[in-house]
């Protein structure tokens, strides 16, 4: 069908939005509430467009295209009605831009400039509401809210977690938890989706760089950083950088002119998880047992599986994650062998995650004192390298440190949703066949599909794999595996769509072809790397002979994994 | 009770499982299928019964609708009760719904056997003895206290208007309204011998959902909710949609200030509703149906509920109605009284479970509705159109009201006017006939100012405009709305900033709050009213400015929410002050420049003096002034210190000499 944009006429498609048809034709206009890939809620009014044969404001988000219509994108109603939709906002939001963690790039401002808002047209009673800091890993400032309902329906269409919704009514409507509790009662998993969604600074990670800054300035203390697989393909994001451009090196660099005294890649402790997590699975296909195995790596899900299926708890694999199992190597075996009192390291991890703060701060992660100290997400070190005032792109590259330095490309592919299940495949099939597999790559589990599957056939043994990542296709996929309709020996589950490429704690405003660019680096990563086993890893092998003893050991079991507990929800 | 069910002889084989296609009709004029006199006979008693005719004791009706209980029609009742075991008299009671004439609750009407029924007014506990003395003992009608009298049998009484003639019914068309106050509501024998089910069993029997449809269409029955949308035009939109599953939504969940009409109905004929929408159910082809009603009303909810019992037990619901092949099921959703659940998308959300939030349309309900079904939404007044409309026909229909809004329209009549209460009127009826004929006036010899129609979304009509006739076109034309039909009305002692700040305060707290124009839009227009009714005393500077600021962006911002607002509440949120700053512009002004309320109703612009002349000196005033504002010696005049003076009135109230003085 044929509209008219404009003046123009275009091709539009049958179903389609207005917004739709205009994004193609590379015209953009603004929104607060529109969310690619849902279906439109209609409720900032920001897009309304005009409809030049009735005079007619209509939300183009929502409004499907007809044939022969004839919209004006910016003629002189609609955008004098969006700017008073800015400036009735604004009149109820507080004025602290130069102090809000979203200044730059908040969309309100951005929006409020681009509409030429030069002065407070209107003003009156604002909602005075608390701060809510109850959570270990976000940051709710209700009072910045403006209800565009983003982190709603991200946290219950997306996730299926559903911890905040709509309160109250007229002017007192606000987003909350239930019973206006804080996030760290509600069923929050900390998965940070909502922070990257919204369009202001009311939702913010929890910042942890002050207790970093202390930490390097006290001589005392021995600073040590790790680093997750998913920072050093995105971090070059923040510094203008194209999308996808693994800066690892100088990342290592900017960590020492810092002050960092060693700087680890968790990718070594993710192939530590995976020795661990592919003799826990070896040990269940021996044993017949339970099935499937789920991953463990991902502190959103482990969450959400203790509150809403604990009955499953027994099917997660007791692996902690690569940060726990670097926090612990650390300061319980690397500390004492270099002759420093754990209290005087502390421990940094760097992470695209805001579920991870929460992890560290659960109490049976440590050992009187927490394994990690402080966890800051990959936002948080661009703010610190720019505080800093390092040029990122003038750094010469530099090596991590060893004796954690060393890795395999199959710890480096945790970064993306199904690189766990790659990576523990490859060495589950060695651990099985002593052979490696012929072509390390396993295409079926790659790529930012919701629902991946595949069967991999190992010393005769079918294993039916899965990858799921989201915890709203997680959910799904669980309620098909526990009714019976699927079946599987391992499922890898990551708690945000596309794993932690797409983390909660990456840069703002992340759109898919970022993802997908920060993914195909990784494999690139993985396809050019000569070390693609974790079992072939020689620092591993050595943490093995010289402290471990062998994957599954007692000494393992003590210091590398974990026990789940079931959570009451709104408890 | 079964009236339906019950075979009359061993030659009737109906039975719950193979129910009769003609049953409701043998039930009136059967045996359809045997001759046999014995059964005529049977049904000529059962309907005698069902009449009370054959009754030779006197009947006492109480209206005990909502209205009713309010003004003390439980007391009424009691005192009744007492009376007749105090003289060992027997009667009938029966408790009725509404008659509309809310102003002379409670009403209460007797029917001697052999005489016709009278209507008696104000009948409150206190004056039931009188009452019942006189009617039941020496068998005489109090004219003074009588409203009216039915038209039957027997001789009629002296003194007392016939129905027909009365003022305040003679001029309505009562159609919906019926059997309101007339009628048991939860006698489902009544409403069948009055020919109940008769209009669902014929379309049954003899039209497809198609004609059905056709027929509404071809009546022109607009939704009486407010947005007039050809009813027929949206149940095909529902027929022609393919789907599994399809809905019927009954929309009872009236909620603007001064609107009663679909309580009335309900509490007063809930079969003639459920009739209505087990029609419109059959026409799209709905298996289900909702009734969504706010929970405020507990009474309309109990009889409803004692309806549908009636009707499922009867085979009027249920599954393959009068041996049709057609099942529908009809359940109550009770709303939490939220003012926006009555917009049809967010009531759609609101029966699903989630909050009540309004969603873009389209897709409209009728395609995409409830559980993502096709849905129909009507509110009670338009389905209770259309059992009439089936058993008289579109033609019928369209014998009264005008060519583009046939039939009728309910209004509820409230504020400044003499008879509060429930209309009907054919459409195209003059303001002029509604307010000053059967409404009565104003009371108290005070002047008409305007009245405000369509709830918090319409607009006011002021005087010199009363001439309007009343219908979709014409009310649109002058810039107001029909909306559910509420009429209040305002007299000179009304200001209507004071209005606008009333009906902007109500939909600023009723806003879901989920788009923004409607959210902050709202909440700053009632801050700007508030500013230009707030007194100057306690201003700062920069609050004076913000109020000039407020003012000149009073309309540009109305016009923002009402073009770009999600839903037809935000869209029709600053009608209130659009259409009064449209009519009353010199009253704004007023408070705008001279700080001065005309109608002397907002208390900050008030300023109080004290005569001199008048004044003793008892200090009475200066003692109860909350401000210290008043001062002076006893025994000589007192004076108001204006800067101190917080205008709150106190001066005047307690002053026994009338010295103080109010501008």
């Amino acid at each position: 069908m044929k509209i008219t944009l404009n003046g123009k006429t275009i091709e539009a498609r049958e179903g389609e939005t207005i917004l739709s048809a205009a994004r193609r034709m590379g015209l953009d206009i603004p929104t607060l509430c529109h969310m690619e890939g849902l279906p439109p809620t209609g409720t900032c009014r920001v897009c309304v467009v005009e409809d030049r044969k009735t005079g007619r404001l209509i939300p183009s988000c929502s409004f499907p295209v007809s044939d022969g219509m004839d919209i004006a994108t910016h003629s002189n109603q609609a955008v004098a009605a969006r700017k008073t939709i800015i400036e009735l906002l604004l009149a109820s939001h507080p004025d602290d831009c130069l102090y809000c963690p979203g200044n730059g790039t908040c969309v309100l401002q951005r929006y409020a400039q681009e509409l030429g808002v030069r002065q407070r047209s209107y003003s009156g009673a604002r909602n005075r509401i608390n701060l809510d800091v109850s959570s270990p890993s976000i940051i709710r400032d209700p009072e910045k809210c403006i209800l565009c309902g983003r982190c709603v329906r991200v946290c219950s269409e997306v996730q299926g977690v559903s911890a905040i919704d709509f309160t109250g009514r007229g002017s007192t409507a606000q987003i909350g938890c239930a019973f206006n509790e804080g996030l760290n009662v509600s069923s929050c998993v900390n998965c940070g989706q909502c922070v990257m969604v919204c369009p202001t600074g009311a939702l913010t990670e929890r910042r942890d760089v002050d207790r970093v800054l202390k930490a390097l300035d006290d001589p005392a203390m021995t600073v040590v950083v790790q680093h997750a697989p998913a920072v050093s393909v995105t971090l070059a994001e923040e510094f203008g950088i194209k999308p996808g451009s693994d800066i690892v090196d100088r990342m290592n660099a900017a960590f020492r002119r810092m002050g960092f005294d060693k700087v680890f890649p968790t990718s070594f402790s993710a192939d530590l998880t995976v020795m661990e997590e592919a003799h826990e699975l070896v040990q269940r296909v021996r044993k017949g047992g339970p099935f499937p195995m789920f991953t463990s790596c991902s502190p959103g899900w482990i969450k959400y599986l203790e509150e809403f299926y604990p009955q499953m708890l027994g099917n997660a694999s007791t692996c902690k994650s690569p940060q726990q199992m670097m926090g612990a190597v650390i300061k319980r075996l690397w500390a004492p062998a270099s002759g420093l009192d754990p209290k005087t390291v502390y421990s940094v991890s760097v992470m695209p995650c805001t579920a991870k703060k929460f992890e560290a701060s659960r109490p049976e992660m440590g050992d009187g004192a927490p394994d990690v100290d402080a966890v800051i997400t990959t936002r948080e070190l661009a703010e610190m390298i720019r505080m800093f005032g390092i040029d990122i792109s003038s750094l010469e590259g530099e090596a991590a440190d060893s004796p954690f330095g060393e890795r395999s490309s199959a710890g480096k592919l945790f970064g993306a949703s199904g690189g766990v299940m790659e990576a523990a495949a490859r060495t589950a099939y060695h651990m099985l066949t002593g052979e490696n597999l012929k072509d390390m790559r396993i295409e079926a589990v790659r790529g930012l599909e919701d629902v991946k599957e595949t069967t991999l056939t190992i010393a005769g043994i079918e294993l039916k794999l899965a990858v799921v990542s989201g915890l709203g296709n997680a959910g799904r996929l669980l309620r098909d595996i526990i009714e019976g309709r699927r079946t599987y020996h391992f499922v890898e589950v990551m708690t945000c769509p596309g794993g932690c490429i797409n983390g909660g704690g990456q840069p703002f405003l992340t759109d898919p072809e970022r993802v997908r660019a920060r993914m195909l680096s990784l494999y690139e990563i993985d396809r050019n790397a000569s070390l693609r086993v974790a079992h072939e890893n020689s620092s591993i092998a050595a943490l093995y002979r010289d402290h471990l003893g062998e994957p599954g050991s007692k000494k393992a079991h003590h210091i590398l994994h974990t026990t789940y507990s079931p959570r009451e929800v709104l408890k | 009770m079964p009236v339906i069910m019950e075979n009359c002889c061993g030659l009737c084989t109906q039975s719950q499982s193979s129910p009769c296609p003609r049953a409701v009709e043998c039930l009136t004029d059967g045996p359809l299928c045997h001759t046999d006199g014995s059964c005529a006979r049977k049904r000529e008693t059962w309907k005698n019964t069902v009449n009370r005719k054959d009754t030779r004791t006197p009947v006492i009706f109480i209206g005990a609708g909502t209205c009713g209980l309010g003004a003390g029609a439980s007391a009424t009742m009691v005192a009744i009760r007492e009376f007749l075991a105090a003289r060992s008299l027997n009667c009938t009671m029966v408790e009725v719904g509404c008659i509309g004439l809310c102003a002379v609750e409670p009403i209460v009407d007797i029917e001697l056997p052999g005489r016709p029924r009278v209507s008696f007014r104000e009948v409150t506990h206190d004056r039931v003895g009188v009452l019942l003395e006189s009617m039941l003992v020496r068998g005489e009608a109090p004219a003074e206290m009588a409203l009216c009298q039915f038209p039957g049998s027997g001789e009629p009484w002296s003194g007392i208007p016939l129905f027909d003639e009365h003022p305040f019914f003679a001029p309505q068309t009562r159609w919906v309204l019926e059997n309101c106050g007339i009628m048991d509501p939860v006698s489902l024998d009544e409403y069948m011998v009055a020919g109940g089910y008769r209009a669902f069993s014929t379309a049954l029997r003899t039209l497809t959902p198609e004609q059905v449809c056709s027929t509404v269409e071809e009546s022109g029955l607009r939704g009486r909710g407010g947005g007039g949308f050809p009813t027929g035009k949206k149940w095909r939109f529902a027929l022609n949609t393919p789907s599994g599953s399809k809905y019927v939504i009954c929309n009872a969940d009236e909620g603007d200030p001064g609107a009663f009409m679909d309580r009335a109905v309900i509490e007063g004929d809930p079969h003639r509703l459920i009739e209505g929408i087990a029609i419109a159910a059959y026409a799209i082809g709905a298996n289900n149906a909702y009734i969504y009603i706010r929970a405020e009303y507990p009474l309309a909810i109990r009889r409803l509920k004692v309806a549908l019992d009636q009707a499922e037990k009867n085979g009027l619901l249920g599954t393959n109605i009068f041996d049709s092949g057609f099942d529908l099921n009809i359940m109550i959703k009770m709303g939490a009284g939220a003012f926006v659940c009555g917009e049809e998308t967010a009531l759609i959300q609101s029966i699903e479970g989630h909050r009540g939030m309004p969603s873009p349309k389209p897709p409209f309900p009728a395609i995409s509705g409830l559980f993502g079904k096709p849905t129909v939404i009507n509110n009670v007044e338009t389905l209770a159109n259309v059992p009439g409309i089936i058993r008289s026909g579109a033609d019928w229909f369209r014998s009264r009201g005008t060519p583009n809004s046939p039939g009728t329209k309910v209004f509820a009549l409230s504020g400044k006017i003499s008879n509060t209460g429930l209309i009907e009127v054919a459409m195209g009826t003059s303001l002029d006939e509604i307010l000053f004929g059967m409404g009565g006036g104003i009371p108290n010899g005070r002047a008409f100012k305007a009245v405000q129609i369509g709830g918090p979304s319409g607009g006011c009509i002021p005087a010199g405009h009363t001439d309007l006739l009343i219908d979709y076109e014409s009310l649109g034309a002058f810039g107001a709305m029909m909306g559910s039909g509420g009429l209040v009305v305002m007299d000179e002692d009304t200001c209507m900033v004071d209005v606008a700040k009333f009906f902007m305060d109500f939909i600023q707290r009723e806003s879901c709050g989920k788009c923004i124009p409607c959210r902050e839009g709202t909440r700053r227009m009632l801050e700007i009213l508030r500013a230009i009714t707030r007194g100057y005393r306690d201003e700062t500077p920069e609050q004076s400015l913000e109020r000039f600021r407020g003012i000149v962006n009073l309309e540009r911002l109305g016009q923002v929410i009402k073009k770009t607002s999600l839903c037809g509440l935000g869209q029709t949120a600053p009608n209130p002050v659009l259409s009064t700053l449209r009519w009353f512009k010199d009253e704004y002004e007023a408070h705008i420049f001279e700080r001065r309320c005309p109608a002397g109703v907002c208390t900050g612009l008030l300023t109080y003096s004290i005569d001199e002349d008048k004044c003793r000196g008892c200090t009475l005033c200066a003692r109860k002034c909350p401000s210290n504002a008043i001062k002076g010696a006893r025994k000589s005049p007192h004076y108001i210190v204006a800067q101190e003076c917080i205008g709150c009135g106190a001066c005047l109230e307690v002053c026994p000499f009338g010295a103080v003085k109010v501008q």
